[in-house]
C-alpha cells in the first residue's frame, strides 16, 4: 500500500508548527494508531492523550483536516486523499502538542449542584424505564469536550467562557431537570450564571458529538424552553409552580411501594 | 536544593476507577481529608471499558436468588482459590452497594415494575447484572464522579506516581510524583495511602487495557513490602476483536453471549457443547434446543455452554483455532445475528453495533463478528485483609483489581464492578479507621524522594541508549508468546530469561525531548513496574504445576487439588524492582463450616 502524509501540529503555548511525517498505510488502522505509530519510532515525546481507544473515554478528541474528531473512531479510509493534518481543540490552551488544558471543562463540572433526591424506601426506588431513557440519552456523554471546541460562543470569544457553560455542561443540566429522581431547581443557575442564551442553536454540537446525542435539540431548545417560560412569561409563572410539581412528583412516585 | 511542592491529606488514593473514587467518597464522608491522584483524566480510567453489568443478588428478575447463590458462583468460578471471607462480603454487600448508586443519580435500565433490570452472564446461575445497555461502567464512572466532585474532594489529574514512601517505623505516610504536563516533581504526604490502580495487561500485546494498565500498584506494593498473591491467574476474555489489526484484543462485551449469541467454528458449529468440563455438566445444556429454551426462562432448560465461566470459553476458542476450525483472521465467530432481531441487538448492545460498524466495517445485527481470546484481567495482585482490604505494610490499602483473593484463579464477569464498590469502601474505611488508632505520621525521608528522583531523570542523562518504545514491544511479544492462555515450563523458564534480559535494557533507556507532558519518558517511567509484574506471572505461572482458572499449562494440564490450598505468594527483600523476588506457597485462608457446607451442598 501506499504511504501517507502526516501533518502533525507541534508546540506548546509558546508556538509551534507542523511537522511532517511519511509512514507506511496499514489496512484497517485509525488515526490514533498511525499516530502511535509515529511515537513508537520518530517521534516518542509526540505528546497525545488517549486511554481506551475504543471509542468509550472520550480522551483522543483533536482536530482532524480542521474538525474535532476522537482518533480512535477515525478511520484512515475515510479521509480524502492527500496529507492528513491533526491539530490539538482550538478552544482549549494548549499544553503541548496534540493536548490541551481542558480544566475550563472541570471547573464547570464543580459549578453543577448535585443531585437532590428523596430517600430511598427500604427496597429501593420505583423507576420506570419510560422514565429514564431521557435522562440516559445525556448520560452516554463519554466528556470529549468535543462540543465544547466547536461551540463558537467559547471558540470564538475567549471572554465568554467566564459566563458560559458549554453544550457539555447543558446536556448535564438537562438530564438534572429530567431525572427522575431531582428535585432540585437549577433555571435561574442556568439562566443567569450558565449564559444557555447565548446559545443561538447552530447545532454544531450535535453534528460532532461521536455518541449522537441529539444536543440541541433534545437539551438545549427543551431547556430554553423551561429557562424562558419561567422567567418572562407572567402566565407562565403559573406554569412553572405546575412543572416544579409535576418534577416533585416524578420523584414522589420514585418512592411510592409497587402497585 | 530546590524546594519541591507537596501536599497533605490524611487519605490518599492512588488511582480515580471505580474503587479509588467510592473509596474518596467513604473517607470523606467520614470527615477527613482525602486527596485523588490520577494519571489521566478524572472519569477515563479503565472502569469506563467495562460494558456488561455490575453482578449483585438483588433477585430483581429472578426473586429465588440471593447472596449465597452468587457467592458459591464466585467461588465456583474462582475454583475455589478465592479468598472465601471477601466472596462473602461481597456476595452479601454488592445490592446495597448497587443501590446506592441510584441514590447519587445512576440511571439503570429497569424491569417492567421499576426495579434495576438485571442480565445474565457466564457462570452466574441467575441474571444479576445492574446495567445501563452495554455501557455499565461509564455509568458507575459518572455517578462517582459526579459525586466526588459534589463532596469537593481534591482530584490531582495526569500525575504519575513513582514510588511510594514511608516512615521510619515502615509506615507508608506518602508517595513521589511528577506531573505529567509540566514534568516537575511532587510528593504526597498521607496518613494512609490506598492503592486502586487497577490492572497489568498492558504488558501482553493483545489486550483489551489501555496504556494506563502497567501495573503500578501491583509493583509499588511489592517494592514498599506487601505480598503479591495469584499473579499468574490471568483472565484472557473470550472475545475480543481480532479484526482490524489495529484494534485486535478490543473487547466484546459477554452481554452479547448474556443475551443470545453463540459461538461457531468455520463449520458453523456450535462448538462449546463440546468442552464442557465435568464441574460444569450437571447445570449445562446437552442440546441447542435445550439451550435455547433457557435464555426466556431458567427452569424450562440448562444454561447454554457459551455462558460457561471466561476461562473455560478462552480456552476452547483456542483449542478450536489450533484445530484448524477457526475463522479468516484467526478467531471464531460470535454470531447474534441470526439469533435475535436487528432492533434487539441496537438496543441492548448499542457500543457494540457502534464499534464493529465504525471500526471493521461489520453490521453486527446482519453477520456475524470474529472474535478471540485477549488479555483482560489479573485475578493476582495484593494480598489484602478481606474486611478492611489492609496489605502487609502498615498505613497501606488496596482495592479494586490491584487486590488479590475475591477472583481466586478466574473472575466471573460482572464482578468486577461490584468489587470495586463494595472493597472501594471498606478500604476507604480500613483506610479511616487506621488513622483514628493513631496510624499514620506523614513523615517521610527527602533522600528517599531524591532518588526516586534520580532514578526517574537517569533516562535524560545518558548520551546514547534505547528508546522505551522498543522494550515495550519486546516485552509485549516476548509475554504474548510464552506466558500467554497456555503454558508450558521451559517457554515460562525462556520468558524468565528474557526478563532478565529486558530489566538490563531499561537500565539503558534514552529519552527523547523534553520533560514537559513527554509520552516516552512516561512510558520509561512505567516500564519498572510493567517488568517487575510480568517477573511475578511467570515466576508464579511457574511455580503452579497445575492448570486451574486462568492458569493453564500443557504439561501440567489437570488440577492438583493440594495446589488448590495455596497461593504462591512473592516478596521483595530489597524494594528494588531490577532485584530478584521471593515466591513460596501459602496456605489459603480456610474456609468457615457453614460456607463450606454451602459448597458441598452445591456440588
Amino acid at each position: 500500500m501506499s504511504d501517507i502524509t502526516m501533518r502533525v501540529w507541534r508546540g506548546d503555548a509558546e508556538g509551534g508548527d507542523f511537522e511532517t511525517y511519511t509512514i507506511e498505510r496499514n489496512e484497517g488502522e485509525v488515526v490514533l494508531d498511525v499516530i502511535h505509530r509515529i511515537q513508537a519510532t520518530e517521534a516518542p515525546d509526540l505528546a497525545c492523550r488517549w486511554n481506551c481507544k475504543a471509542g468509550k473515554c472520550g480522551s483522543c478528541a483533536v482536530e482532524v483536516n480542521g474538525k474535532p474528531r476522537l482518533m480512535c473512531m477515525t478511520r484512515m479510509d475515510t479521509l480524502p486523499e492527500g496529507p492528513v493534518t491533526v491539530t490539538p481543540m482550538k478552544t482549549f490552551p494548549i499544553i503541548r502538542d496534540l493536548v490541551t488544558d481542558v480544566s475550563f471543562n472541570y471547573a464547570q463540572a464543580e459549578k453543577v449542584p448535585a443531585l437532590l433526591p428523596p430517600p430511598m424506601p427500604a427496597d429501593g426506588y420505583r423507576i420506570y424505564q419510560e422514565d429514564v431513557e431521557r435522562a440516559q440519552e445525556f448520560r452516554k456523554c463519554i466528556e470529549c469536550f468535543m462540543c465544547q471546541d466547536v461551540c463558537h460562543v467559547i471558540r470564538d470569544h475567549e471572554d465568554n467562557k467566564q459566563h458560559y457553560a458549554g453544550p457539555r455542561f447543558f446536556i448535564r443540566y438537562a438530564e438534572l431537570e429530567m431525572h427522575p429522581l431531582d428535585t432540585n431547581d437549577r433555571r435561574d443557575l442556568v439562566r443567569e450564571d450558565m449564559g444557555l442564551g447565548y446559545c443561538n442553536i447552530t447545532k454544531c454540537c450535535t453534528e460532532v458529538c461521536p455518541e449522537h446525542i441529539k444536543i440541541t435539540d433534545n437539551a438545549i431548545i427543551p431547556l430554553k424552553e423551561r429557562v424562558v417560560d419561567a422567567h418572562y412569561d407572567p402566565v407562565a409563572w403559573l406554569g412553572r409552580k405546575i412543572r416544579r410539581k409535576t418534577k416533585t412528583s416524578a420523584a414522589e412516585a420514585a418512592v411510592q411501594p409497587a402497585p | 536544593m530546590t524546594t519541591i511542592e507537596n501536599h497533605d491529606y490524611d487519605v490518599l488514593i492512588i488511582g480515580a476507577g471505580g474503587a479509588g473514587l467510592r473509596a474518596a467518597i467513604e473517607a470523606k464522608q467520614q470527615g477527613l481529608r482525602v486527596g485523588i491522584i490520577t494519571k489521566s483524566l478524572l472519569g477515563k480510567a479503565h472502569t469506563v471499558m467495562a460494558e456488561g453489568g455490575m453482578a449483585a443478588a438483588m433477585g430483581n428478575v429472578y426473586p429465588e436468588d440471593n447472596w449465597q447463590v452468587h457467592f458459591r458462583d464466585t467461588m465456583r468460578g474462582g475454583k475455589y482459590l478465592n479468598n472465601y471471607r471477601m466472596a462473602e462480603l461481597h456476595a452479601k454487600e454488592a445490592p446495597e452497594r448497587v443501590l446506592e448508586l441510584e441514590q447519587w443519580g445512576a440511571l439503570f435500565d429497569r424491569t417492567k415494575d421499576g426495579k434495576i433490570l438485571q442480565r445474565d452472564f457466564g457462570g452466574h446461575r441467575y441474571a444479576r447484572l445492574a446495567h445501563v445497555g452495554d455501557r455499565t461502567g461509564l455509568e458507575l464512572i459518572r455517578t462517582l464522579q459526579q459525586k466526588v466532585v459534589s463532596m469537593g474532594v481534591d482530584v490531582f489529574m495526569e500525575c504519575k506516581v513513582l514510588q511510594l514512601l514511608k516512615d521510619a517505623n515502615g509506615a507508608v505516610s506518602g508517595v513521589a510524583a511528577y506531573w505529567r504536563a509540566n514534568g516537575e516533581f511532587v510528593t504526597f504526604s498521607a496518613k494512609a495511602v490506598i492503592l486502586a490502580t487497577g490492572g497489568a495487561g498492558k504488558s501482553w500485546k493483545f489486550t483489551s487495557n489501555s496504556w494506563e494498565g502497567t501495573g503500578d500498584g501491583h509493583a509499588m506494593a511489592l517494592w514498599a513490602g506487601s505480598e503479591l498473591i495469584d499473579m499468574e491467574c490471568i483472565q484472557f476474555h473470550p472475545t475480543g476483536m481480532v479484526w482490524p489489526m489495529s484494534v485486535r484484543g478490543l473487547l466484546v462485551t459477554e452481554g452479547v453471549r448474556g443475551d443470545g449469541g453463540v459461538l461457531r467454528n468455520s463449520l458453523g458449529e456450535r462448538f462449546m457443547f463440546n468442552y464442557v468440563a465435568p464441574m460444569f455438566r450437571a447445570e449445562t445444556a446437552e442440546t441447542e434446543e435445550e439451550a435455547d429454551k433457557w435464555y426466556d426462562d431458567h427452569s424450562a432448560g440448562r444454561r447454554p455452554p457459551e455462558l460457561l465461566p471466561r476461562d473455560e470459553v478462552a480456552r476452547a476458542i483456542n483449542a478450536e483455532v489450533k484445530a484448524g476450525r477457526g475463522s479468516p483472521h484467526g478467531g471464531v465467530f460470535l454470531d447474534i445475528a441470526s439469533r435475535r432481531s436487528a432492533e434487539f441487538i441496537r438496543r441492548r448492545l448499542p457500543s457494540m453495533y457502534h464499534q464493529f460498524m465504525e471500526l471493521a466495517g461489520v453490521d453486527i445485527t446482519r453477520e456475524p463478528m470474529e472474535i478471540g481470546p485477549t488479555c483482560h484481567y489479573i485475578m493476582g495482585g495484593v494480598k489484602v485483609d478481606a474486611d478492611t482490604a489492609a496489605t502487609k505494610t502498615p498505613g497501606l490499602f488496596a482495592a479494586g483489581e490491584v487486590a488479590a483473593g475475591l477472583h481466586g484463579a478466574n473472575r466471573l464477569g460482572g464482578n468486577s464492578l461490584s468489587d470495586l464498590i463494595v472493597f472501594g469502601k471498606r478500604a476507604g474505611e480500613g483506610a479511616v479507621n487506621y488513622i483514628k488508632d493513631g496510624g499514620g505520621s506523614g513523615k517521610f525521608a527527602q533522600s528517599d524522594v531524591d532518588s526516586a528522583i534520580a532514578e526517574a531523570l537517569a533516562p535524560f542523562e545518558r548520551t546514547e541508549g534505547e528508546n522505551p518504545y522498543d522494550i515495550q514491544r519486546d516485552l509485549q511479544e516476548m509475554m504474548q508468546a510464552n506466558v500467554g492462555i497456555i503454558r508450558t515450563g521451559s517457554e515460562l523458564e525462556f520468558a524468565i530469561s528474557e526478563l532478565d534480559k529486558l530489566t538490563k535494557r531499561v537500565h539503558n533507556i534514552k529519552v527523547k525531548g523534553g520533560r514537559a507532558y513527554n509520552p516516552g519518558w512516561n512510558l520509561a517511567t512505567d516500564l519498572p513496574a510493567m517488568i517487575t509484574v510480568s517477573k511475578c506471572v511467570a515466576v508464579g505461572a511457574l511455580s503452579r504445576k497445575e492448570s486451574r482458572g486462568g492458569h493453564t499449562r500443557d504439561d501440567f494440564p489437570a488440577s492438583v487439588a493440594e495446589l488448590g490450598t495455596v497461593n504462591f505468594t512473592h516478596t521483595s527483600t530489597d524494594g528494588k524492582w531490577d532485584s530478584t523476588f521471593e515466591v513460596e506457597p501459602q496456605p489459603i485462608l480456610t474456609i468457615t463450616p457453614e460456607l463450606k457446607a454451602l459448597l458441598e451442598e452445591a456440588k
